[in-house]
């Protein structure tokens, strides 16, 4: 084959690809054209003209998240009803039952690393679902159009505490969400943490469910968030050597890290600072055998002072 | 050695000199205690008061600090912590003799304290060392955890924080390696405790 054929051929291949990806993000046009959008434009039959309108924010939709989320692939109509096609939608869909993640989830072995019927178990006994039973779901937490396995793919650690944290901050910084679960007056998270110093750091670089969530030794992220007397305040329980955030934050990477350098600490030492938590085995070996070369030497030379003084 | 008394430590140095020390050890009483932070050693001060302290503290000795430098700048005793580069070394290496050897044949120590030169050279060295290199790097890198917001967060793909609490921490140990021959330093004088009595009264 010439050279020149080859070019052609690879060019129509790429073509075809870029021909195909296209058509995989503009699949869902025909919702996003509105969804998408600030405003939308329908056509009024009756008085057949085009009629502008603005979207409301919390029916819009993010493509670009919606793309890198997990279930990015999905057409709209795979969750919700083919219906939704027509403009004005109609009003029964409203009344429309949502899936739950472990319809589509339960029970298959390709998910069986997430442990879905694990985290519904624990979902179960968490605060949140036993205080508004019927209205908190999976999808309060789980944005069906943005939610992503961070935790796992983050390169960062500090970006997986900031995504998490914006999901609990989506209602505790937010009373349009919040109050749509609870009669409750709205809780100023600033205000109930008054109590932890560098608080903006803290929330930087350790997730709320750190202090808010039992432990659990089979889950990468604990979703039994408990009420608020249980909430961990010691600070040695990070603060220290065995330091609870190894079992949850820093858990995932350093199971990763540890499959290839063996060394246990290794991520928290590059990637954070925690006080009384990292410890390098070599410098306090060294610091030690120098403290004590020099009380040694203080020993001898009162030892001869002692002697000869006389 | 001269016989008549010399006074070498002015009121305010002195004054200096105490808070400085008393500020001193419980920062590194409570730096430890974070540091090797555990809730079941009884010898340890609890982690939430190590951190009131040692930040009540670390700002109290920083002020403390600006005391000395002003007083070492518009006073003669600032004097006391020059050196000439010319002959340093062998200057550090005749006193350290007599420190090792020296002292203990009854020889006179070959840099007599005066009102000029109330340090030896080795003296002269290590407070320098400690109050013009060591305090302003633990002092910077105090107040950057103080106001983490200021650190750069990324060094070399290591986590900022990461390299300035290294910082402070080997800073930290050896101020305090210092601390410890410091003190065992000043017992050699006319007596053991002459010196300490010289740093209350000024009076050498
Ligand atoms: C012409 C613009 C337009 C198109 C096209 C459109 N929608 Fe909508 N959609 C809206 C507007 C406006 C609302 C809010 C008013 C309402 O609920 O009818 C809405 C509301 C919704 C809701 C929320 C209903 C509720 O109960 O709160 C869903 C779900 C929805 N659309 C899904 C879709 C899907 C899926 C598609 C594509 C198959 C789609 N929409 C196409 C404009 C549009
Ligand atoms: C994985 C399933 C899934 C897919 C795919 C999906 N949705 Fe949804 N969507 C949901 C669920 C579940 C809700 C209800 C959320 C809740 O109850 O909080 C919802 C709610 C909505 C709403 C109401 C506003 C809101 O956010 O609560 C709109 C509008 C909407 N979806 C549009 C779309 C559009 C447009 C697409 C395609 C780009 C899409 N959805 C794809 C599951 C999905
Ligand atoms: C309509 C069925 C359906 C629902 C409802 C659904 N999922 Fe999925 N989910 C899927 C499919 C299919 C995939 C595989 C997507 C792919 O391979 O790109 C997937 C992928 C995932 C993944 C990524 C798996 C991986 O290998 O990276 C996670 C995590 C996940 N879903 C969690 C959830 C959660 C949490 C919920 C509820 C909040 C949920 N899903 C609801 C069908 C569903
Ligand atoms: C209170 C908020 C909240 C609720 C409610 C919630 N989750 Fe989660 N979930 C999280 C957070 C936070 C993560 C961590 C996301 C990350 O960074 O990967 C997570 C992660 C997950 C993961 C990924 C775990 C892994 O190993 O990577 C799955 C699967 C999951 N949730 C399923 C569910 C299911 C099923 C439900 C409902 C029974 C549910 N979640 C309800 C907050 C919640
Ligand atoms: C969908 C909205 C929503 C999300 C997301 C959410 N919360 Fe909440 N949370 C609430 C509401 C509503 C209440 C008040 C419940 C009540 O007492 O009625 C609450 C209460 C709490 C309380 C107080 C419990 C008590 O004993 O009074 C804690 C702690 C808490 N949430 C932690 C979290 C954490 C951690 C996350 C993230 C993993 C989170 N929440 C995510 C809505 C939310
Ligand atoms: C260092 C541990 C810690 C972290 C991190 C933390 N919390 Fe808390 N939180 C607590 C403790 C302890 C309480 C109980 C305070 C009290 O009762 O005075 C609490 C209380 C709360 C309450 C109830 C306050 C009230 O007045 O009823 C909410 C809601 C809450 N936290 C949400 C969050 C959210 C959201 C985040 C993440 C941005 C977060 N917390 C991070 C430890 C923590
Ligand atoms: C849930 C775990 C957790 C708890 C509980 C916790 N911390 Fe922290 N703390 C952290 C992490 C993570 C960092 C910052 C690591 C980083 O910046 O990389 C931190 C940083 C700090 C810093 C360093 C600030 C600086 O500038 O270097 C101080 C001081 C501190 N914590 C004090 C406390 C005190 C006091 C308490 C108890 C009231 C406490 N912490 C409780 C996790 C925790
Ligand atoms: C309890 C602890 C301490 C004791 C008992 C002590 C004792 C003394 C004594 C007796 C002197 C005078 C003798 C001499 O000139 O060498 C002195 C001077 C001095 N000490 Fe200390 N000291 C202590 C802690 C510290 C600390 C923590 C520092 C600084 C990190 C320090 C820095 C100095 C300096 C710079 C001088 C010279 C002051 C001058 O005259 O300009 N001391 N100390």
């Amino acid at each position: 084959m010439k050279p020149s054929k080859l070019l052609l051929g690879c060019m129509c291949l790429l073509l075809s690809f870029s021909l195909y990806a296209q058509k995989e993000v503009n699949k869902n046009h025909s919702c996003l054209k509105c969804h998408a959008h600030r405003t939308y434009k329908y056509m009024n039959e009756d008085f057949g003209m085009e009629i502008k309108e603005s979207m409301c924010s919390n029916r819009m939709i993010d493509t670009l998240a919606y793309q890198q989320s997990n279930h990015g692939m999905f057409k709209c109509t795979d969750c919700h009803s083919p219906e939704y096609e027509t403009f004005p939608h109609s009003g029964n869909l409203r009344m429309e039952l949502m899936y739950a993640c472990n319809d589509c989830h339960a029970g298959d072995p390709e998910y069986a690393k997430f442990h879905f019927e694990a985290i519904e178990e624990a979902f179960y006994e968490s605060m949140h679902y036993n205080r508004s039973p019927d209205a908190f779901t999976c999808w309060s937490c789980h944005n069906p159009h943005t939610y992503k396995t961070q935790a796992r793919i983050g390169e960062k650690i500090s970006e997986t505490v900031s995504y998490d944290n914006n999901i609990c901050l989506s209602c505790h910084a937010d009373v349009s969400k919040y109050e749509l679960l609870t009669e409750r007056e709205n809780i100023n998270i600033l205000k109930s943490h008054e109590w932890l110093p560098n608080q903006e750091l803290h929330f930087k670089n350790v997730r709320c469910i750190e202090c808010h969530t039992q432990l659990s030794d089979s889950l990468l992220v604990s979703h039994v968030v408990m009420p608020k007397d249980s909430a961990i305040r010691e600070c040695t329980s990070c603060h220290s050597a065995n330091s609870h955030l190894m079992a949850s934050l820093y858990r995932y990477k350093s199971l990763e890290s540890r499959k290839g350098s063996g060394f246990l600490n290794a991520v928290i030492i590059n990637d954070s600072y925690v006080i009384g938590a990292n410890r390098n085995k070599y410098l306090n070996i060294l610091s030690v055998v120098i403290f004590g070369l020099v009380l040694i030497g203080i020993f001898t030379h009162t030892i001869f002072r002692i002697f000869k003084s006389k | 050695m001269a016989n008549e008394k010399l006074y070498l430590y002015p009121l305010w140095i002195r004054i200096w000199h105490w808070l400085n020390a008393a500020l001193f050890i419980i920062l590194l009483l409570t730096g430890i205690s974070m540091q090797y932070s555990n809730p079941e050693n009884p010898f340890l001060i609890s982690f939430e008061l190590s951190v009131q302290l040692h930040n009540i503290c670390g700002i109290a000795l920083s002020i403390n600090y600006l005391l000395f430098i002003f007083g070492n700048l518009f006073t003669s005793n600032g004097k006391q912590y020059k050196m000439k580069t010319k002959g340093l070394f062998k200057r550090l290496y005749d006193q350290s003799v007599f420190y090792l050897f020296g002292m203990f044949k009854k020889q006179d120590p070959p840099f007599p304290i005066s009102l000029e030169n109330k340090f030896n050279p080795l003296q002269r060295f290590i407070y320098s060392t400690a109050m013009y290199i060591g305090f302003p790097i633990i002092i910077a890198s105090g107040m950057a955890m103080l106001f983490p917001e200021i650190i750069i967060p990324q060094l070399f793909g290591v986590s900022g924080l990461l390299v300035t609490a290294l910082l402070h921490a080997i800073i930290g140990f050896v101020l305090s390696l210092f601390l410890f021959i410091h003190i065992y330093v000043c017992t050699i004088g006319n007596s053991i405790i002459s010196n300490f009595r010289s740093m209350i009264t000024g009076w050498h």
